[in-house]
């Protein structure tokens, strides 16, 4: 399998980078290409040009303001697996990464390339949804920042204009107003955070039978104060689960007392609230009716609305048990 | 279209070529420089045979362009045996059974070789998942992992002597 | 049954030592020469234009766009093989093939047309750029419909051909059967499908095709299992040409893996043949994974519908099996000439009973032709499929544990040979052995003790079990031919004045490690070290006249071969040992590697003396050299067997199935390597898993292949595969050279059975018998649905 013919850029700068995409015509940019050159061998994409944006510097890191994790465009999964703060405060993250793909793509496989190739089928677009992340897109006129809710609009298409780069994507801090999903509520001492992807693939390195992302941020009662809940391959963009999140939004979930007394016992041994079980069905049976999947080898419709329910109920478990453990995330 | 300068070290030798834009890396290691160790097996990223290292890093060298390793150091099959012998992961292979065909093995002795630079002493749950990206239709894995094992213990300094798999009866 | 000690020493390293492979540092080093590592002077590119349809006439080749392109040569369409008559060829199975169309096209990824160009990147951009206009027409897809009164007739090519149907084969009593079934207390039935899957052995299909216009001498480089066969069907379908067959050497280099999809003759091969004589130059062509899975044989792809007769207590009386066979557009499986249906009718397995009957109708579609013995003594893998998962239903319905049912149907050890209902002569067995074993090593009372547990609780988890009886070794040659040639295999061995060899053999390694055991069949038997004999295979300039390798028939045969030269190599040694100790031949003793004399063990003379002196110091008349051939016809097939048992547990909300624990207990008779029989197992299993849980290759109505490509035709990772855990006993050939039968496929054939089994078992209580492989999560989930149980 042979790429077409096409001209190859490599620019030193986000500025020429920018020239390079206003002056060229039918440009694509490249980050870690382990989406867009196997498209290219198998034919079903031809630019006349590719801009590697690779060797731009500045654009690998992953840093932790005090409002924002944020991941550069040449951030690899590899590099999202090792991070140490991505494990100790947004395992929601790691989760995703490690099920991407296989091991030796995601040395090169890039998470803004992940969210920018638009395909529902990728993992880290649901939990950038979880996570009400912002997609920082700079162009000749600079930076706009564009919120996951307005970032996808379908198969392959997104809010990047042509000519534009997702630079950077910003992941509000667990602590942070918003922070750990959910975009109004104010931030009160106390809170806690945990979010789990869970994703059914067929085999390793296959795309997703469906996939469930869910982020909790319980207040010091212990009631959820915001949730987010994202969907993988389950329709023709990555689906927000709103009415599943506003099932979980206000519930308690925790025993009383169940929160301090949990620190210290193991991640399953949480008390739950005597109806957490059923919210968290609730919830994921909304998580459910919100998909619109097609019938394919992966399963049928009914199959995988049903895997959108058991995802979302074992995500939100797992999120629950994050949240109360000290590290938080 | 234009043709692109480019300069790689492969295996500690410099080469300078000139390249398409669309030219694979695996196409310049194999075609170009004559290292036919790589292989191909496969279009879309999956079976890992072309697996080379990148400044260290293990890489389908398939879904790279050859441009884009440019000053790039590559590490192929051909580079792992020293002037002393096998390397222990070769050594491993051989005294472990890791391989039938030999045609995935460039790839699983590369990747392999990466995971042990990362992590001296990797459980059989991680070397399985390290080689989740390189598939292999003859040997099952377990020999493989087993000469994982060996590599590692050997180069921990450990008696690696043992004997090599022998059946449970 | 157990393992006799190696005879000789590590030093002379014969059978049963684990001898590290000699093919392993070229391979471990980057230096092995696979088919694309062939890089000759002024070689060109082929690469091939196909069909994106199943079905349809061809309206328009346009090349004229693709002849525009720098690089581009030449495009080869049927009309241009026509003019010499090549475009179509036989198949093994005396069907015909097209090699590129001149009309219609049969199935999606035909090939269509040849582009060559001065690369591989030139002749993918020719590909791209040459325009055929076609006019579609309905595909025949279903094997069901095939057969329907108003199915078109896809074979139009064919004179009398009036329907889609290939042949009819049948074996056993029908009748006596027949009474069997209407008299017995209990009857089961299941209908199965043993899908189309692809060896994706991970190295595809390719050639160098080097025609020497001065000479008229042609050189093929191919990857081929088969060398010899293939250079004879070649002067076959080239004769008329000029290629007769002292024009043609074919040599099979390094195979990336083979597992039977490298026995047939593709049409690329003969298109970059057909390249090389009309351009004058050596063409090389390399098939993508996507070519390989869309277009090379598929393997199994038999719909079954079984049947048990049985006494109330379970004892099995006759079997019953109707089975319909989609071969795709041509029949190009790769079977011995006389077994349309291969050795399906090993269908009675492991089992004694008073009768069977099989039959199998075979069908022409719009799918891709085939099929190959995919690891596999042809249609052994489906008939044990079959059986082994109808045995279970048998167990269920009579309420007894799978295990149990199977010993007291067990052909007793007593009765080898045993001569089965369908005709086989099995050699020898010890079924009850390698059940006892297999059921040990795994714990078998303690699993079906916290099984009760867990189902108790409402968790899934089921114990599969598996007894196959294999048949392999094709074959005696009153039986068994290959386009009439007959199934025999050969070595040749010569030692040289030091006493090191070289040993040629008819067969052809893909990865079973021959050079490796072959040496040390050959120091079993001369007591040479095996590290002193260097194994040969794959050229037909050199190598003994074979059938090759494929339906784990080397060691039977060409090992057999290898044994049966080296002891007439050693008869003449005894004479030459006689002659410079003094002593006449019957004094003489032999220890492996040493002639001495009856009661003076210090008098005596190495193997490597005799060598020297059969080049220096002959009796007198003797004929110089030390050198001998065998060409051996196996008397019997050889019948290994095994137990298998496995652990699954499913996932009540996703349908999810993990294979816990895999226990497989094999019987091949003697054993040659141990660590290379234990690989062969491993890796055999791993192509049972696949099929069992992953692998299918599946059509949609239009024709089109729906796992065309690595994404989706689901090999196996290492995160899939459990770790499997092996075992043997030993009841060796009685007819065999050496006691041995062959190992290579067992596993494939016994692997699938044992996996299903475990998923029914674990969902039996819940009224479930059958569950269609690959078990697919969605296909367990829609179960657990259905009856009340998905979380």
């Amino acid at each position: 399998m042979i790429p077409p013919q096409f001209d190859y850029h490599a620019p030193g700068s986000l500025e020429e980078a920018l020239a390079l995409l206003g002056e060229l015509d039918d440009a694509k940019v490249m980050s870690g290409g382990q989406s867009l050159l196997p498209m290219l061998k198998l034919r079903l994409a031809s630019p006349a040009n590719i801009v590697d944006i690779s060797r731009i510097p500045g654009l690998d890191s992953i840093t932790e303001t005090a409002s924002f994790l944020r991941i550069g465009a040449l951030v690899t999964e590899t590099a999202l697996e090792e991070s140490e703060v991505v494990a100790e405060r947004y395992p929601i993250l790691l989760d995703t990464a490690r099920v991407i793909a296989d091991p030796l793509v995601r040395n090169r496989a890039t998470i803004c390339g992940n969210v920018a190739h638009g395909d529902p089928a990728n993992d880290h677009p649901a939990t950038m949804m979880a996570l009400r992340a912002q997609m920082v897109a700079t162009g000749p006129d600079g930076e706009r920042v564009i919120g996951v809710d307005d970032f996808f609009h379908g198969l392959f298409m997104t809010a990047l204009e042509p000519g534009e780069i997702l630079t950077e994507i910003r992941i509000p801090t667990p602590g942070s107003a918003g922070g750990g999903a959910g975009g109004n509520g104010l931030r009160s001492a106390g809170e806690q955070s945990g979010g789990a992807y869970i994703k059914l693939e067929r085999k390793v390195g296959d795309y997703a039978v469906a996939g469930a992302a869910v982020q909790l941020t319980l207040d010091d009662s212990g009631k959820v104060a915001r949730a987010g809940v994202g969907l993988t391959n389950l329709g023709m963009a990555p689906i927000r689960a709103t009415v599943a999140e506003e099932v979980l939004t206000g519930a308690r979930l925790v025993a009383r007392g169940g929160f301090r007394g949990a620190i210290d016992k193991m991640r399953d041994a949480i008390t739950r609230a005597p109806d957490a079980d059923e919210i968290i069905n609730a919830a994921a049976q909304a998580a459910a009716d919100a998909t619109d999947p097609v019938a394919d080898r992966r399963g049928s419709v009914e199959y995988k609305r049903n895997m959108a329910r058991v995802l979302t109920a074992r995500a939100t478990a797992r999120a629950l048990t994050r949240a109360h453990t000290p590290a938080g995330g | 279209m234009a043709k692109h300068h480019i300069t790689v070290t492969v295996n500690g030798e410099a080469h300078s070529r000139e390249v398409d834009s669309r030219l694979l890396l695996v196409h310049l290691i194999r075609d170009e420089l004559a290292l036919t160790g790589t292989h191909i097996g496969c279009d879309t990223t999956h079976c890992g045979a072309c697996t080379v290292l990148v400044d260290g890093v293990p890489t389908k060298s398939c879904t790279v362009l050859a441009v884009q390793a440019d000053g790039a150091d590559i590490g192929t099959v051909e580079g792992l045996a020293g002037a002393d012998g096998m390397s222990a992961l070769q050594e491993g292979f051989m005294q472990e059974h890791g391989l039938q065909c030999g045609f995935c093995t460039p790839g699983m002795l590369m990747t392999g070789t990466a995971l042990l630079a990362a992590n001296a002493n990797p459980s059989e749950a991680e070397i399985r998942e390290a080689i989740s990206g390189n598939l292999c239709r003859c040997t099952g894995y377990v020999n493989i992992v087993k000469a994982v094992e060996y590599a590692a213990a050997k180069m921990a300094g450990a008696d690696a002597d043992a004997p090599a798999a022998e059946e449970a009866n | 049954m157990s393992d006799a000690k190696p005879r000789t020493s590590a030093k002379i390293c014969g059978m049963g030592h684990s001898m590290k492979r000699k093919e392993d540092p070229r391979f471990l080093q980057g230096k092995g020469n696979y088919i694309d590592d062939i890089t000759l002077p002024g070689m060109l590119w082929l690469d091939i234009v196909r069909s994106p349809i199943a079905y349809g006439k061809i309206v328009n080749i346009d090349a004229s766009k693709a002849l525009e392109i720098d690089g581009v040569l030449a495009v080869l369409t049927g009309k241009d093989l026509e003019a010499y008559n090549l475009h179509w060829m036989p198949t093994l199975m005396s069907d015909t093939q097209m090699v590129l169309p001149t009309d219609t096209v049969m199935y999606q990824s035909q090939e269509v047309a040849g582009v060559i160009a001065t690369s591989r990147y030139a002749a993918a951009d020719g590909v791209a750029a040459v325009e055929v206009e076609y006019e579609p027409m309905k595909p025949v897809i279903d094997p069901f419909q095939a057969l329907e009164d108003d199915a078109p007739v896809l074979r139009t090519d064919k004179e009398g051909q009036e329907d889609n149907r290939i042949w009819h084969w049948e074996a056993g009593d029908k009748e006596a059967t027949d009474k069997i079934f209407a008299e017995a207390d209990v009857v089961v039935r299941e209908k199965m499908h043993v899908p189309r899957i692809h060896v994706a052995s991970i190295e595809t299909c390719g050639c160098v095709a080097d025609f020497n216009p001065v000479e008229g001498h042609l050189t093929v480089y191919m990857t081929t299992q088969a060398p010899h066969a293939i250079r004879t069907v070649l002067a076959l379908v080239a004769g008329h040409v000029g290629l007769s067959e002292e024009k043609i050497r074919v040599v099979s280099p390094d195979i990336g893996g083979g597992f039977g999809g490298k026995v047939p003759v593709y049409p690329g091969y003969v298109v970059a043949i057909a390249a090389s004589v009309v351009l004058g130059k050596p063409v090389k062509w390399i098939e993508d994974r996507m070519e390989n899975l869309q277009a090379d044989s598929f393997a199994r792809d038999y719909h079954m519908d079984a049947e048990v007769a049985a006494d109330a207590s379970g004892k099995i009386r006759a079997l019953r099996i109707k089975t319909l066979a989609d071969h795709g557009y041509s029949d190009a499986q790769a079977a011995p000439s006389k077994f349309p249906a291969g050795l399906f009718s090993i269908c009675t397995g492991s089992y004694n009973m008073e009768n069977a009957y099989a039959e199998v109708d075979a069908v022409y579609t719009n799918k891709p032709p085939g099929g190959v013995a995919y690891r596999c003594s042809f249609r052994v893998t489906e008939a044990v499929h079959c059986l082994e998962r109808v045995v279970d239903t048998l167990a269920h319905k009579v309420g007894k544990d799978p295990a149990t049912l199977r010993e007291e149907n067990f052909i007793p050890k007593e009765a080898f040979p045993y001569h089965s209902p369908l005709g086989w002569e099995y050699d020898s067995g010890d079924y009850q052995a390698a059940m006892d074993k297999a059921k040990e090593m795994i714990g078998y009372d303690d699993l079906r003790r916290e099984q009760a547990e867990k189902r108790a609780r409402g968790e899934l988890m089921g114990i599969g079990v598996c007894s196959f009886t294999e048949v392999l070794g094709a074959g005696p040659s009153k039986d068994f031919d290959i386009l009439g040639i007959k199934m025999f295999d050969s070595a040749e061995v010569r030692v040289h004045p030091t006493g090191k060899a070289i040993a040629r053999f008819g067969t052809k390694s893909q990865g079973q490690g021959h050079e490796t055991t072959y040496a040390q069949i050959i120091a079993e038997e001369l007591g040479l070290p095996a590290a002193h004999v260097q194994v040969e295979e794959g050229d037909t300039d050199t190598a003994p006249y074979g059938l090759g390798t494929y339906a784990s028939r080397s060691t039977p045969t060409a090992g057999a071969a290898g044994a049966m030269a080296a002891r007439k190599i050693r008869d003449k040694a005894a004479k030459i040992a006689a002659h410079l100790l003094e002593v006449s031949e019957e004094d003489l003793e032999w220890e492996p590697g040493t002639f001495s004399v009856k009661g003076a063990p210090d008098k005596s003379v190495s193997i490597q003396d005799c060598a020297f002196a059969a080049y220096t110091n002959l009796p007198e008349g003797m004929e110089p050299g030390m050198e001998a051939t065998n060409y051996y016809d196996p008397p019997n097939l050889t019948f290994p067997f095994g137990t298998y048992i496995c652990v699954v547990d499913i996932d009540r909300g996703t349908g999810e199935v993990s294979v816990r624990r895999f226990v497989a207990v094999d019987d091949c008779g003697n054993i040659i390597n141990p660590m290379i029989v234990q690989g062969q197992i491993h890796g055999g299993l791993t192509q049972g898993l696949g099929p069992a849980l992953f692998e299918e290759i599946p059509y949609d109505e239009d024709g089109n292949n729906l796992a065309g490509s690595f994404m989706d035709y689901l090999v196996p990772t290492a995160v899939e595969t459990p770790a499997w855990e092996t075992g043997h006993t030993v009841t060796p050939s009685p007819h065999h050279p050496l006691g041995a039968k062959g190992v290579g496929e067992s596993a494939t054939v016994g692997a699938p059975p044992a996996i299903a089994n475990a998923v029914v078992d674990a969902l039996a209580h819940l009224g479930v018998t059958h569950m269609e492989i690959p078990i697919r999560p969605d296909r367990v989930w829609e179960i657990l649905a259905a009856k009340g149980v998905a979380k």
